[in-house]
């Protein structure tokens, strides 16, 4: 079974939506796809379309059938598809603060264990990543990371915790990412920041965007305390770098 | 202003209205009515916006008090019993509350929910156009999380306008209707069969999320991980374990499991009033079918003014009916065709 498609398939998902896929797996080349797809498809601004969902491997594109049919929308995605990648707007790079270990990323030192390494080693290699934000989905601000070094790359945990907390970095098979909002997830927890990815009450109410790209740096707990406080009142934390 | 007492409330009752989507590429849920025709039916009656944000009653009872006022409602959804100050009163109808007085519901005799409709809609502060609880992600206005006894509502004092009823089309019945995909291909054509061809229960344990089916496992061709992809209201999941789940309004934006079909816009409310334990089943329809179904669907929903009465016409129709039955013809009294003249749509 063919596991990238060129051109992407359409997937017809219900009467109101098609996805368009571009990979059964995650795949650097069929992110950038969607991630282009989804930019081609804001410009395009097509009648009927009401909003697009950029994953790993695919772009939900939402529509109401009353104004576009499954037939026309699909054969304007493949055409947009088609053409060469609408060049990229400047990207946006957030430096974003987490404080390893202890509470706040309590699988730390079972993750140095298992990769026969120490706790500062995997903070050191997990800090050297430059990771893009290949999608946003699950709970609000759930920013998934693609760009794990394979050396942190290790499978998810036997049995997923029933509540983590919000602001959680973690490692999942080969993603990692920022968990906005506490709750369920099978990750390794590495680590915790301030940044919320999504608060209401703030201007902007969601931080990143898909296809923005994140490093992170380690603060010392006690910064981290005094940076929740400080994005608890609206503060961004997250260093914003336009490049 | 008036104010609107919850007297008494059960689980899984909420503010609903038309929901917020557009922000689902950052992980947030559109919520909304899990019934939208009921929601927009129940508007319709105290002449609010079609989508405007109402009380979504789950399948227990509750009791709501007026204070300060007099209070215009108006309520539709699942058959259960109403009254105001023990005098019953009819679904699909507005009612005014009089200072002090009570609307009792009791338990949705089938069904799941019922939305009370508020003359001037629930006030708030929206979040992207909504005033929609969604628990999780701390939305939600006048009140982030499920109603509780004692929560009040500042209300619109009641206009003095004549009740009305609505005249909505006959329950659709039979099979709920899905268009297969997005990954019918991870399941081979005896797994396919099943899907289709086995009768679905849905399990106590649903919810907002997503309905849990009880019925025959559903094996996976290539096991049940899949990379996450988007979802929609309506997308049928299968999880390791066989069971499928239909995500509803409070779905996550993205998911792993295979998605093996998708319910049809027209048919979700009716399905998200489908009780559980109540046995039902799925029909595969053309995408053509269910574009030309979403389509009239949408129709439908924007002719509901247009099926708004006096309620003084029950009372008519009554007579009219003695009357009929008396020279030997069988006439259906509440059939807007047979009395207003003109046919369904």
């Amino acid at each position: 079974m063919a596991e990238t498609f060129s051109p992407p398939r359409l997937l017809p998902s219900g009467d109101s939506a098609i996805t368009v896929e571009y990979s059964r797996s995650i795949d650097d080349d069929a992110n950038q796809s969607v991630l282009a797809l989804d930019r081609a498809l804001t410009d395009a601004a097509i009648d009927g379309v009401t909003e697009s969902v950029p994953t790993y491997r695919s772009l939900l594109v939402h529509y109401d059938p009353g104004m576009i049919g499954y037939e026309a929308l699909g054969e304007k995605l493949l055409e947009l598809a088609s053409q060469p990648a609408p060049p990229t707007a400047k990207t946006r790079r957030w430096r974003v603060p987490v404080a390893y270990g202890g509470e706040h990323g309590i699988d730390l030192e079972d993750v140095a264990k298992a990769l026969n390494t120490t706790p500062d080693d995997i903070v050191a290699r997990h800090v050297a990543g430059d990771y893009r934000v290949a999608m946003i989905g699950f709970t609000p601000g759930w920013s998934y990371l693609s760009g794990l070094h394979k050396s942190l790359q290790m499978s998810r945990r036997q049995n997923p915790r029933l509540l983590t907390p919000a602001g959680t970095i973690a490692i999942g098979g080969i993603q990692t990412g920022i968990q906005c909002l506490a709750g369920p997830s099978g990750w390794h927890l590495l680590g915790r920041t301030a940044v919320r990815t999504y608060q209401l009450h703030r201007n902007p109410i969601f931080l990143t965007e898909p296809g923005d790209r994140v490093t992170f740096f380690a603060v010392d707990h006690k910064t981290f305390a005094e940076q929740d406080r400080a994005a608890e009142a609206g503060e961004i934390i997250a260093e914003q770098v336009v490049s | 202003m008036s104010r609107l007492i919850v007297a008494s409330i059960g689980p899984a009752s909420s503010v609903q209205d038309g929901g917020r989507p557009g922000s689902q590429r950052y992980g947030l849920t559109p919520s909304g009515a899990m019934d939208r025709l009921a929601l927009a039916a129940a508007n319709c009656l105290v002449g609010n916006e079609l989508f405007a944000a109402g009380i979504e009653i789950g399948p227990f009872g509750a009791s709501f008090t007026a204070r300060d006022g007099a209070v215009r409602v108006a309520i539709s959804g699942a058959p259960r019993n109403a009254d105001v100050a023990g005098r019953p009163v009819a679904l699909e109808s507005s009612v005014t509350l009089k200072d002090g007085e009570t609307l009792t519901l009791g338990f949705a005799r089938g069904g799941a929910f019922s939305y009370l409709a508020i003359e001037g809609a629930i006030k708030g502060e929206a979040v992207f156009g909504s005033l929609a609880v969604n628990a999780r992600a701390g939305l939600g206005s006048p009140y982030p999380r499920p109603l509780q006894a004692g929560d009040e509502f500042s209300v619109d004092a009641a206009s003095g306008a004549p009740e009305r009823r609505i005249e909505l089309p006959k329950a659709v019945s039979g099979p709920i209707r899905v268009v297969l995909g997005p990954q019918d291909d991870e399941f081979d054509d005896v797994n396919k069969a099943l899907f289709l061809n086995s009768d679905w229960k849905i399990s106590a344990t649903s919810d907002r999320m997503g309905y849990r089916l009880e019925g025959p496992a559903i094996k996976h061709l290539h096991g049940h991980n899949i990379v996450s992809d988007g979802t929609v209201n309506g997308s049928i999941q299968v999880p390791g374990n066989g069971a499928p789940i239909v995500l509803m309004m409070d779905r996550g934006t993205s998911g792993g499991y295979p998605k093996i079909a998708t319910v049809i816009t027209s048919d979700l409310g009716r399905f998200a009033q489908t009780s559980a334990g109540t046995s039902f089943r799925f029909k595969a329809i053309s995408m053509a079918e269910a574009q030309d179904e979403a389509r009239k669907f949408a129709k439908l929903l924007q002719g509901l003014p247009d099926r708004v009465r006096s309620s003084d016409t029950v009372e008519l129709n009554i007579e009219a009916l003695q009357d009929a039955n008396v020279a030997g013809h069988a006439v259906n009294a509440v059939d807007a065709a047979t009395w207003h003249g003109h046919a369904e749509p």
